[in-house]
């Protein structure tokens, strides 16, 4: 269980500090910040142990968060922790900095006083935080208002409180995916996979029972055998397998265990309904192909091409392609037919914007670099070129096949709920070596 | 270095070092690092020229990132340039970068030589500065190979300015510490003593560093110093503050110069012209004098820079160890800094009277001191003073003060820090047991000590207690009494039980008569303290048990029922098992006759003294030699709990004490090896009684009143089990030399023809750190011109738990018989330890094993038939007679092991020759094992009748 929590700014001062637990001392800040955050190294684990005391730590922007703990907890639900906690502060009063966390101190304590209890994960769901953590100071609440809360959040259903009204019940769904890739220079993958999740953001009234349905494979295959085969053939094809998910605790599990139907009621505002994964039949919507020629000593040429391969009439936005240059770059020359090139000696690469592109075009970009001629004796490790890119639709090929609300008590139907729906598909680490 | 001035400001570099003190996070950082290097490559292409500011800038700038901790790995080319500019700052900038950021290997040191080169031979004396700056920087073997012949020319040549010379000196100084190899000694030496005369006072402190270190690899050549910087310390001492000028520190006259000078001295013995060792005697005279004069100046810098003369011009009395006015002037100057308000002074104070508690002029002297180092003892707040102060009040410590001192360390010991508690508790029962007269005081100090602090109480401190207790029939009532009282407290010690079950077990019915502490009393207490105790403990228990139904029959049935009950006889450790089912049988099956038989009291342990000693001893009377039997007591440690596995243990007791006794009972037992003793001609063995009779009856202490350290100078006499550790090794060349409770030295050789090589492992085995550590290898008598020994200088520091080598070269000039013998001394908290053993060189380490067939062999052995050529033993086997073993054995001697040679396959035979500079001694062995009567025959036949005779010694110890 997590015995303490600190919160550093970048220079490893400590801006909030609760512990809860007796085996984590004073000292343990200062083991964390000489032992980390001042640590010579660049890359640093996200699990540190220090004199048997194990530190899990995640980072916005220069802002620490790290979980202390002595016992051999499970760490996957610490980091579960840390981001919801991230989640919770974001929710709460916008970026994570080190001004916001200095100006809501308190209201970072009392919320830690709330969601930690003797190192035990509690209730972190925003909404329901909301309802008895706000900044506007204690409001006139009444008795029974108090009592609802407490009904609530003690209750079955502890992340939607009930009479909710709204004039239009209105439903926003987004299909947000990540699209990694390492690709070898041959235009071999060597591995990709895609992290998707699914976000809600629902203003529905009452206490409305929710059913979500997705072009999951195994609920395809099985409705298909009682279908028409001409339907299940169709729909065979679209059908993604899904390696692993995991939902809001709203959806019912046992549900989805017997039945593999997605159920729920949803809380009020955003959540995340689900988070997937997915390997197989992944849509790739760019190709990238480097060719890279080492002119004598002091010379390099590169060249790369883009392809986009996705429908025609789609639009990527945003696309960002990034070759690195060697360390002894002393002067590079680019041309690019489309956006903009330029090299950025802080980073030790040449950055190549394009604002739009459309499917099944080409672009291309060439650079001379100029080398100085080291005594090292080192050879270039020719790291892989990167690529950020956005593009409207979902690169695993999920479809959303229908979300249903019912509800049964107030009068309204399904057909009355406006939903909207909307797939981004966005890059992750996606890389081809050269 | 002249800083670089506001007009030659680079401002770009100023700007970028600013950048990146602004920056937010380290990845800011490394983006505007990676932007300035690539800023600083386009720059270094080469297509323009640049100019000698742009280049010193960018350099700078390169610098600058690599201390931050980023790689460079461009720009060596333009710093190696900067170093040929005519501008001062410009080379100065090239310097810097060279000796932080080139690497020895690199390609460019030949440029970057020729640079220096050139700048050591130009007139300009602050470029000479510069290229001696970078040598010492960088003090690579590469640039001491270049440069080593070169800078010694420059520090003597006539015209050289003294700032050169300063930095001259040092530089040599850096090569020399880093390749002493190749800094050759040559005609300029003798100047370089001369520099000493210099008039620039900084060109004497540099060159006194390096006179000091050259001197203590060639004491001989520099000799001359020591006049000199007598004559130097004395215009220095007495000059009046404002003589000195520029050297002047807060009214002391050139304070680190006339340290160094001291320090210098120390390096050398007194020295013997009566008009030098005068001067400096009235110096040191003058240095006690100043300080106690009242000071010149509040602040502290002037103190700090006086009392460092101070405490320098101690440590050479101290060295010089012969002027006892001086010694107890110093000894009274300390004093008062023992209640200074300054915790670094009175840390000095007493550090240094530590060591002149040892010397035999000034002991009294410390003593007079005694309160106050107690008072310290208890009342000072920093710990390290503290430990300073109990070093000090053991080193302080002789008969007259013994119960005084031991009593404040108990009491001390209550509150120690943790971490000393183990040395103070060894302090305690080191001295508690060299200074006992009154054995009832010796128990009363141990238990004492293993209620107070029983977990830091080893097994050898309560090992010897019951030693002493059974030894001596006059205590063991007492120490019945008190272990039973001791006992019923109630929470007791493990170590405490472990004594009382022992003690109340031979000795309970001393005091079974009080009713208090009747048989069936005395049972319940012990066994109370049983269930807390751990496995070792309880079966030391169940042996007192069955001992007690010896003593006292009444309490068989109890006894028996315990024994009989379920958690004894059904244990599930073996050891209680079997112990309480065979007590339980033996109680019940045997007779009174039989048990009383088998459970008698324990034997004393048997003293084995010499007839000198127990002459002495008469003479005396008991008691006055106590020291001696404590001693003899020791010796027989092992038997105490009739197992064997303590023995080890008890061992290291006995070496313990010798190390840390170099009193003259180290000196009596050192008699019976025999010829170390000097005093007295060995063959004269009544002359000898005579000597130490006398001595017994003219001074009442002859064994008290000489202070524990008296003979600290000299070697102590080698361990008497030295000769038992030489044939240990006689047939291996790795293992444990030696091992008491401090020091282990481990040993590895290889040999090869008349050439040896040995390395000694010294392992501190303490937390605390040894001081001072000096090792010498000395060969005595004509040993000195049969071996020849090198040892090279170990390292004077061994830190608590490290491990530090010692490489001897031996060379075997001829035959020999005798081993040389190796000194070791340390101190360990403040006291001086020294012991001395014989290093297992033997001459059979220098065989070149032979290989022949049979005909060849009894061939020669034929022709060695003359009767002094060969040497026999007939004797009886030590160990078992297996043929496996006795081959090793003969292998490892060094001879060539030959098989199918002899007509008896049962007999072994040898051959092999010994390889000495001299000549070569052939030598062959004819080993007769006879199995039935357990005897063995050993003939050795060599070319030199002494050879066959030490072999045939050394081998018959063998088998």
């Amino acid at each position: 269980m997590i015995g303490g929590l600190f919160i550093y700014n970048h220079k490893g001062e400590v801006l909030i500090s609760r512990v809860y637990r007796d085996d984590i001392g004073r000292n343990a800040v200062d083991a964390f910040r000489v032992n980390v955050i001042h640590a010579r190294q660049q890359v640093r684990s996200p699990v540190t142990n220090i004199a048997r005391t194990s530190f899990f730590h995640v980072k916005r922007s220069n802002i620490w968060l790290a979980a202390v703990t002595k016992q051999n907890v499970n760490a996957a639900m610490v980091f579960e922790f840390l981001y919801k906690m991230c989640d919770v502060m974001t929710a709460y009063f916008g970026k994570i900095s080190e001004e916001n966390i200095k100006n809501n101190f308190v209201l970072i304590y009392e919320l830690l006083d709330e969601i930690l209890d003797f190192g035990y994960p509690q209730n972190s769901e925003t909404g329901a935080l909301k309802t008895f953590i706000t900044q506007q100071g204690i409001k006139g609440q009444t008795k029974e208002e108090q009592s609802q809360i407490t009904s609530q959040v003690t209750g079955q259903i502890g992340w939607r409180r009930e009479g909710i009204k709204y004039r239009r019940n209105e439903l926003f769904l987004d299909v947000l995916e990540s699209v990694n890739l390492l690709m070898s220079p041959q235009g071999q993958v060597l591995s990709a996979h895609v992290s998707g999740r699914v976000v809600m953001k629902s203003y529905l009234s009452g206490m409305p029972e929710c059913k979500f349905g997705m072009n999951d494979k195994i609920v395809i295959d099985k409705q298909g055998k009682g279908g028409t085969t001409d339907d299940a053939g169709k729909s065979g094809k679209q059908s993604i397998a899904i390696d692993d998910c995991t939902f809001h605790q709203c959806v019912r599990l046992s549900k989805f265990d017997s039945e593999r139907s997605i159920s729920f009621i949803p809380p009020d505002g955003e959540y995340e309904l689900m988070r997937y994964r997915t390997t197989k039949d992944i849509i790739l919507p760019f190709r990238v192909i480097p060719l890279v020629r080492e002119v004598g000593r002091t010379k390099l040429e590169v060249k790369v091409v883009i392809k986009s391969n996705f429908k025609p009439s789609l639009l990527a936005q945003k696309i960002e392609v990034r070759i690195p240059t060697p360390l002894n770059t002393s002067g590079v020359q680019v041309i690019c037919m489309k956006g903009k090139a330029k090299y950025k000696a802080s980073e030790n690469a040449i950055v190549w914007k394009i604002k739009r592109m459309a499917g099944m075009k080409e672009s291309q970009i060439s650079a001379e670099i100029e080398l100085l001629p080291t005594n090292d004796k080192k050879k270039w490790a020719r790291p892989p070129i990167s690529m950020n890119f956005e593009v409207p639709f979902a690169p695993s090929g999920l479809k959303v096949r229908y979300l249903k609300v019912f509800e049964s008590k107030l009068n309204y139907s399904d057909h009355d709920v406006i939903k909207w729906v909307r797939y981004i598909g966005r890059s992750g680490i996606y890389e081809t070596r050269c | 270095m002249p800083a670089v001035s506001k007009g030659d400001g680079m401002r770009g570099l100023a700007v970028f070092i600013s950048d990146i003190r602004n920056c937010k996070s380290k990845e800011a950082e490394i983006k505007r690092i990676n932007k300035e290097l690539a800023n600083i490559r386009s720059k270094f292409k080469g297509d323009k020229a640049l100019d000698g500011y742009s280049k010193k800038k960018y350099v700078c700038k390169l610098l600058f990132i690599f201390l931050l901790g980023h790689d460079i790995d461009f720009g060596h080319m333009e710093a190696v340039n900067l170093l040929s500019s005519n501008k001062y700052t410009e080379k100065q900038i090239g310097y810097l970068f060279i000796s932080v950021l080139v690497n020895s290997n690199s390609e460019l040191i030949r440029l970057i030589n020729n640079a220096i080169k050139n700048d050591l031979s130009s007139r300009n004396p602050t470029f000479m500065c510069l290229a001696l700056h970078c040598i010492a920087n960088v003090g690579s073997r590469e640039m001491a190979e270049a440069f080593a012949g070169e800078i010694p020319r420059i520090l003597v040549a006539g015209d050289t300015m003294d700032s050169v010379k300063q930095s001259a000196a040092l530089c040599l100084l850096r090569l020399y510490k880093t390749s002493p190899d190749l800094v050759l000694m040559g005609e300029w030496t003798s100047r370089v003593v001369h520099l000493l005369n210099d008039q620039h006072m900084g060109v004497v402190t540099a060159a006194i560093s390096l006179i000091t270190c050259l001197s203590q690899k060639n004491p001989d050549e520099f000799k001359t110093c020591v006049s000199l910087a007598v004559s130097r310390l004395s215009r220095i001492v007495s000059s009046a503050s404002t003589d000195l000028q520029d050297y002047t520190y807060y009214f002391v006259p050139a304070p680190w110069l006339s340290c160094k000078l001291l320090r210098l001295l120390q390096c050398y013995p007194p020295p013997e012209d009566g008009a030098v060792k005068g001067r400096l005697v009235e110096c040191l005279e003058t240095i006690l004098n100043k300080a106690q004069e009242p000071p010149k100046s509040k602040k502290v810098q002037h103190s700090n820079a006086k009392n460092a003369i101070l405490f320098e011009a101690i440590s050479l009395i101290i060295h010089y160890d012969s002027e006892p006015n001086l010694l107890v002037r110093a000894c009274n100057q300390l004093g008062q800094f023992l209640q200074h308000r300054e915790t670094n002074l009175r840390y000095l104070a007493l550090e240094s009277m530590c060591t002149l508690a040892s010397s035999e002029f000034s002991h009294e002297a410390v003593k007079t001191h005694i309160e106050t180092v107690i008072n310290a003892l208890k009342t000072e707040r920093d710990v390290s003073v503290r430990q300073r102060a109990a070093d000090l009040l053991y080193a302080m410590c002789d008969r007259s003060n013994a119960k005084q001192i031991v009593a404040e360390m108990l009491s001390y010991l209550e509150t120690a820090d943790y971490s000393i508690r183990e040395e103070m508790v060894l302090k305690v029962a080191i001295l508690a047991e060299k200074y006992a007269v009154d054995y009832s005081w010796y128990v009363d100090t141990i238990l004492n000590l293993i209620r107070i602090a029983g977990d830091y109480v080893s097994e050898e401190v309560w090992y010897r207690v019951i030693q002493i207790v059974i030894n001596r029939d006059d205590v063991q009532g007492y120490a019945a009494k008190t272990v039973f009282e001791a006992l019923q407290a109630p929470a007791c010690h493990e170590n405490m039980v472990k004594v009382g079950g022992y003690i109340l077990g031979e000795f309970g019915n001393l005091i079974a008569g009080d009713p208090r502490s009747s048989p069936l009393v005395q049972f319940n207490l012990l066994h109370s303290k049983f269930h807390l105790c751990s496995v070792p403990t309880r079966a030391l228990l169940l042996s007192a048990y069955i001992k007690f139904i010896n003593l006292f029959p009444e309490t068989k049935s109890t006894i028996q029922e315990v024994l009989r009950s379920d958690s004894q006889i059904r244990n599930s450790d073996v050891e209680l098992q079997q112990r309480a089912v065979e007590y339980l049988k033996l109680s019940s099956i045997a007779s009174t006759d039989v048990l009383a038989t088998v459970l008698e009291e324990m034997p004393p342990f048997p003293e084995r003294e010499s007839s000198i000693l127990a002459k002495l001893k008469k003479k005396k009377g008991p008691g006055a030699v106590s020291v001696n039997e404590l001693e003899e007591g020791k010796r027989e440690g092992g038997e105490l709990n009739g197992g064997g596995g303590e023995r080890g243990g008890d061992n290291s007791t006995i070496a313990a004490s010798n190390a840390s006794t170099p009193s003259p009972s180290a000196d009596l037992l050192g008699l019976r090896t025999g010829p170390q003793v000097s005093a007295a001609p060995p063959s004269a063995g009544s002359l000898l009684v005579d000597v130490f009779s006398e001595a017994g009856v003219n001074d009442d202490g002859f064994l008290s009143s000489a202070p524990p350290s008296a003979v600290s100078e000299d070697a102590a006499p080698p361990l008497p089990e030295s000769n038992e550790l030489l044939n240990k090794f006689v047939c291996k060349n790795n293992g444990v030399l030696f091992e008491n409770q401090l020091l282990q030295i481990g040993i590895k050789s290889e040999y090869r023809q008349n050439l040896g090589r040995m390395y000694l492992f010294y392992g501190n085995k303490t937390s605390v750190q040894f001081v001072t550590f000096t090792t010498t290898v000395s060969c005595p008598g004509e040993l000195q011109s049969q071996l020849n020994v090198q040892a090279k200088p170990v390292e004077p520091l061994i830190e608590g738990g490290a491990q530090v080598q010692q490489v001897i070269n031996i060379e075997c000039l001829g035959d020999f018989c005798e081993a040389p013998l190796l000194n070791i001394k340390f101190r360990y908290g403040g006291a001086l330890q020294n012991l001395s053993l014989k290093l297992p060189v033997t001459i059979n380490k220098f065989f070149q094993p032979t290989e022949m067939a049979s005909h060849d062999f009894f061939q020669r052995w034929k022709q060695l038939s003359q009767p002094q050529q060969e040497a026999q033993k007939i004797f009886k086997a030590s160990h078992a007679m297996d043929t496996e073993v006795i081959k090793a054995k003969l292998l490892g001697l060094g001879m060539a092991l030959l098989e199918n040679v002899d007509p008896n396959p049962e007999n072994f035979v040898c051959a092999g020759v010994i390889q000495t500079k001299a000549q070569q001694v052939g030598s062959l062995l004819r080993l007769e094992p006879n199995a039935q009567a357990q005897m063995y025959r050993l003939t050795l036949r060599s070319s030199k009748d002494t050879v066959s005779k030490r072999l045939c010694e050394l081998l018959a110890e063998q088998f």
